[in-house]
């Protein structure tokens, strides 16, 4: 009954009918590209966790000029036994003075960061098992070994955890704000129905049609524009994405996030077409009852 | 059971159209509704079919206080009730027979039952070559069938007909007011207001008269 191909209510050639076609595919394109950012940055930082979680970077610093303080190499030694008798540290490698000159050779060219005589820091990975008390461990590796830092990766874990939920409730809130706009325009449509059709919807009702009988009238005609304006919108988002994730192949930064989404990232974007049409559903239903009312 | 006691009804802040209106018709009456244009015929007729409700007074319809009516209450009380309405009040984008359909849908009445029903009733009024035709594409006359057919179509407790009659020559006339006829004898209770005293002249069947708003009750209707 509700995909009657006949109404009541003559509806479809009604000039509200394209425009809520062309509102749900914009507001569907762009809840599914935030739907979509929300899923992508919500994976990599889940990756990121993974990678960093449980990981310390002891730095130490070569500084030159200093004759107090035992070379270089015989500090990083230090620390390394510091490290390996902490407990919870599960392992403690040193990074050898070609992967330093390897990180700095984007700044400094490749001659220059192999240059003996600059004084490049050593590092030293540590893997935990997340048991270990770092501000004491600071403490300890300052003191036998002068000159080393401590740098707790759970500093940086703390700051891409903010920032991915910052980007997840951006997204919740472009969905908040676009449903909203999806509301209005639908009871904007249905006000606007009920304007034109008036002397229909009041035989209907004087014939003993129930506010019921009437508002599924509304509610299936903007039930097949909303989900044809939902499904084009999703279908240019995907489009949209595509394309984006092919241009970001063709980069190779690897500080941008993967855009290739899972089929099940992609299934998800249906939610926005069957969310669109359940609003406007619902939404007409509301307006439609509520208009009913003033009737006798 | 239909009784209005001291009814008044005006629409907004006009004066009264209806005054002291006070009558009673008994289950499966038949009565004509006369009166100059103007007089308050469609009005009467109007709160009869609860499009209205009066500024004053009782209004018992079908056995029911209309005032105590809730609101989830009305539609099942009001597909009781058929009307033809003065101006018709088809549906211009649906076929005559879609139209004719249209309480037996509100109803529930399965599709195929409901279309036999509709075809036949429609060969009664003379439209039987006209089932798929569009109202605009009929003539007055015809538009008027289709009304009064859909009026009928569900056997309604309270026929109101409001100047069935207006556009169709008299043989037609005749034909629709034995159509009424055959539903008062199946205990319909019908109101029928017309100006046509030619007509109902042929029908032995008491009159309420209004003038200016006033109801008098003209040969023998049941006080
Ligand atoms: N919707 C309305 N708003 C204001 N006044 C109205 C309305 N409908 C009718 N009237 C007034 O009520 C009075 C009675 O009108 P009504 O239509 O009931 O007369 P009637 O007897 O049916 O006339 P006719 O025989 O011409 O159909 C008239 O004076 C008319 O102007
Ligand atoms: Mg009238």
């Amino acid at each position: 009954m509700l995909l009657r191909k006949q109404y009541d209510v003559p509806l479809a050639r009604d000039p509200s009918s394209r425009f809520l076609v062309w509102i749900t595919l914009l507001m569907s394109y762009l809840a599914a590209l935030a739907l979509a950012g929300a899923l992508l940055v919500g994976e990599m930082a889940a990756r990121w966790d993974s990678g960093l979680a449980g990981g310390l970077t002891v730095q130490i610093a070569p500084l030159p000029g200093r004759t107090d303080v035992p070379p270089l190499t015989a500090r990083v030694e230090a620390a390394l036994t510091v490290l390996r008798a902490t407990p919870g540290v599960t392992r403690a490698d040193p990074l050898g003075t070609d992967d330093a000159a390897r990180l700095l050779e984007p700044w400094l060219g490749p001659d220059a960061a192999k240059d003996p005589s600059l004084p490049v820091p050593r590092l030293i990975d540590v893997v935990t098992d997340g048991t270990v008390d770092t501000p004491q461990l600071a403490r300890r590796l300052e003191s036998a070994a002068p000159g080393a830092t401590l740098d707790d990766h759970a500093a940086w874990l703390a700051d891409l955890r903010a920032f991915a939920r910052s980007v997840v409730l951006a997204a919740l809130g472009i969905v908040a704000v676009v449903s909203g706009a999806a509301v209005l325009a639908v009871v904007f449509a249905v006000r606007a129905g009920l304007a034109i059709h008036h002397n229909v919807v009041q035989l209907l009702h004087l014939m003993g049609a129930t506010d019921r009988y009437v508002s599924r009238q509304f509610e299936s005609h903007v039930l097949g524009l909303s989900l044809r304006g939902g499904l084009a919108g999703v279908a240019l988002a995907a489009a949209t994405l595509l394309g984006l994730q092919h241009a970001a192949e063709g980069l190779r930064a690897s500080l941008l996030p993967d855009m290739n989404m899972a089929p099940w990232q992609w299934a998800t974007l249906l939610v926005v077409p069957a969310a669109a049409a359940l609003l406007a559903v619902g939404t007409a239903r509301a307006t439609v009852l509520r208009t009913l009312e003033a009737l006798p | 059971m239909i009784r209005f006691e001291n009814v008044g009804l005006r629409y907004g802040t006009g004066t009264e159209v209806l005054r002291d209106v006070s009558f009673t018709l008994a289950p499966g009456s038949y009565h004509f509704l006369t009166g100059a244009s103007g007089a308050g015929k469609s009005s009467l007729l109007k709160l009869m079919y609860l499009a209205h409700r009066p500024s004053r007074g009782l209004i018992t319809l079908l056995g029911r206080d209309v005032a105590r009516l809730k609101r989830t209450e009305l539609p099942a009380l009001r597909r009781q009730i058929g009307v033809v309405f003065q101006d018709f009040q088809l549906l211009d984008h649906l076929s005559a027979l879609d139209n004719v359909a249209l309480p037996l849908r509100m109803a529930g009445v399965a599709e195929d039952d409901a279309m036999e029903h509709c075809v036949e009733i429609l060969k009664w009024v003379g439209l039987g070559n006209h089932l798929q035709a569009k109202p605009s594409t009929l003539s007055g006359g015809q538009q008027q069938r289709v009304a009064i057919a859909r009026a009928v179509i569900n056997r309604p407790r309270l026929l109101l007909a409001d100047e069935p009659t207006g556009n169709v020559d008299d043989g037609i006339g005749m034909r629709l007011l034995y159509l009424f006829e055959e539903l008062y004898k199946l205990g319909t209770t019908v109101v029928i207001a017309t100006h046509n005293e030619a007509l109902i002249r042929r029908f032995d069947h008491p009159h309420l008269h209004l003038d200016q708003g006033r109801l008098h009750l003209l040969s023998g209707a049941a006080a």
